[in-house]
């Protein structure tokens, strides 16, 4: 398969294969004009299968939500067709607007103008609590 | 504006200032009937309750300042639809400090975001109830003198019972505790307070659904009201409610400096028999209640009343 090289715009690697498809939906990039293009079980040798995410456009990525789905890939920024740039990704602290709290006794249950708000509290099961009811959203 | 949401939000330290002020105050109570003149609190009450509201206005007064407020959501503008942090806002324009309780998780949080005021979470649905594990705090330091070295029994519904989890988390913060959970299998500790707290600090605890064998052991026994308004299900409410009745028969095997606490209002968990027993602490963590929070309001305003 032959997926054409970008000029200008941001390549998300090292994806956690049958992940591509959750951040690409949850990073909105279906509203994008530009080219994307998704590219799902490419072989890797370090991980066997990754997916892999091109944008043929500078934007400005969410990555909070890159790093909640999952922490282990790399953004690499390319300009006039060099990669110029290579980001990794932290597990970040508070998540805003990314999950929404299933607990019905919560205040955002029924005050739904206020934000979603996250905060980790166990980096190694990777768990978040709602700032307001404390109820947990692992992954 | 720093207020209190919940009781991890005060270190050990801060506690036990707070502790220290609350017993200067019983000790010398003339030397702060002014401290809070010309000072406001709001009582926000969107839900019913009694000791709690009432705590708070008597700890305002006796302290020389002002409240006002409203004891149902009926009658405030939350009738009408308006937004907590509306509310915050509106009445950060009349007080000083807000207490606030209210049926939804997390309300008193959105009121500090906006308010501009101290606000004091009175409960938050089953979530937090910091000024309540203050009065357990305080009466456990005035029943025994200490925390350290305290094997603590928690019984009856453990599941809901958020005065239960907030006391576990601030108790856990002191060294050489032991925690006995009392319970039936369906209102048992969630595990999350297990696994982040007890198991968090290191703290040693038992499970067990049997009250009378682990009585001996116990130096503090809090009991807890299985709670209708916690339950969606009317039926497994009725099940569940006279799971553990405390009776003077089942104190036989206690030890006689036990001390009895319970956040108030019992139902049937206690029987009224028990009231006269040297043991029963639990009116008197009424009273210490009032004394934390008039110390929490000093904190809360800044105001320092100089101690002997």
């Amino acid at each position: 398969m032959h997926i054409d090289s970008i000029q200008n715009g941001i390549v998300i690697d090292h994806i956690t294969a049958g992940q591509g498809m959750e951040l690409y939906r949850l990073l909105g990039l279906d509203a994008l004009t530009c080219s994307v293009a998704l590219i799902k079980n490419v072989n890797s040798r370090k991980m066997g299968k990754k997916d892999i995410i091109k944008i043929d456009a500078d934007m400005t990525l969410n990555m909070d939500i890159l790093g909640f789905v999952d922490p282990d890939v790399t953004v690499d920024i390319i300009r006039g067709g060099e990669l110029v740039e290579k980001r990794k990704i932290d597990l970040p602290q508070t998540l805003t607007n990314v999950l929404t709290c299933k607990n019905p006794r919560c205040i955002t249950a029924t005050e739904q103008e206020l934000d979603q708000v996250f905060r980790l509290t166990d980096p190694v099961h990777r768990v978040y609590r709602c700032i307001y009811c404390d109820t947990s959203h692992k992954r | 504006m720093r207020g209190l949401n919940n009781i991890t939000d005060l270190s050990p330290a801060e506690i036990d200032d707070l502790i220290r002020v609350a017993e200067d105050i019983m000790t010398h109570p003339d030397r702060y009937a002014d401290a809070c003149r010309g000072k406001k609190l709001a009582t926000l009450f969107f839900e019913p309750s009694t000791r709690t509201r009432l705590s708070f206005e008597a700890a305002m007064y006796e302290l020389g300042g002002n409240v006002l407020g409203f004891s149902e959501a009926q009658s405030s503008s939350a009738a009408k639809g308006e937004s907590v942090a509306d509310t915050a806002k509106t009445v950060s324009c009349y007080a000083d400090i807000i207490a606030m309780r209210h049926p939804k998780e997390g309300a008193p949080l959105v009121a500090a975001q906006h308010a501009g005021i101290p606000v004091i979470n009175a409960g938050d649905g089953g979530h937090n109830h910091p000024t309540q594990t203050l009065a357990d705090l305080l009466t456990i330091h005035r029943e025994r003198g200490r925390f350290e070295g305290l094997t603590v029994g928690f019984c009856g519904d453990l599941k809901f019972g958020r005065t239960v989890h907030s006391l576990i988390t601030a108790l856990c913060r002191y060294s050489d505790i032991r925690v006995v959970l009392i319970s039936p299998d369906e209102l048992r500790l969630p595990g999350y307070v297990k696994q982040d707290v007890l198991q968090a600090s290191g703290t040693p605890f038992t499970e067990t659904t049997d009250l009378l064998g682990v009585m001996p052991q116990l130096d503090i026994l809090y009991m807890t009201r299985v709670q209708r308004e916690r339950f969606f299900n009317e039926e497994d409410y009725l099940r569940l409610k006279d799971s553990y009745i405390l009776t003077p028969e089942k104190l036989t095997e206690a030890r006689p400096d036990l001390v009895i606490m319970h956040p108030l209002p019992r139902v049937n968990e206690i029987s009224v028999r028990i009231d006269s027993d040297p043991r029963a602490a639990y009116f008197k963590q009424v009273l210490y209640g009032k004394f934390i929070r008039m110390a929490l309001i000093l904190k809360l305003l800044n105001i320092h009343v100089k101690e002997e």
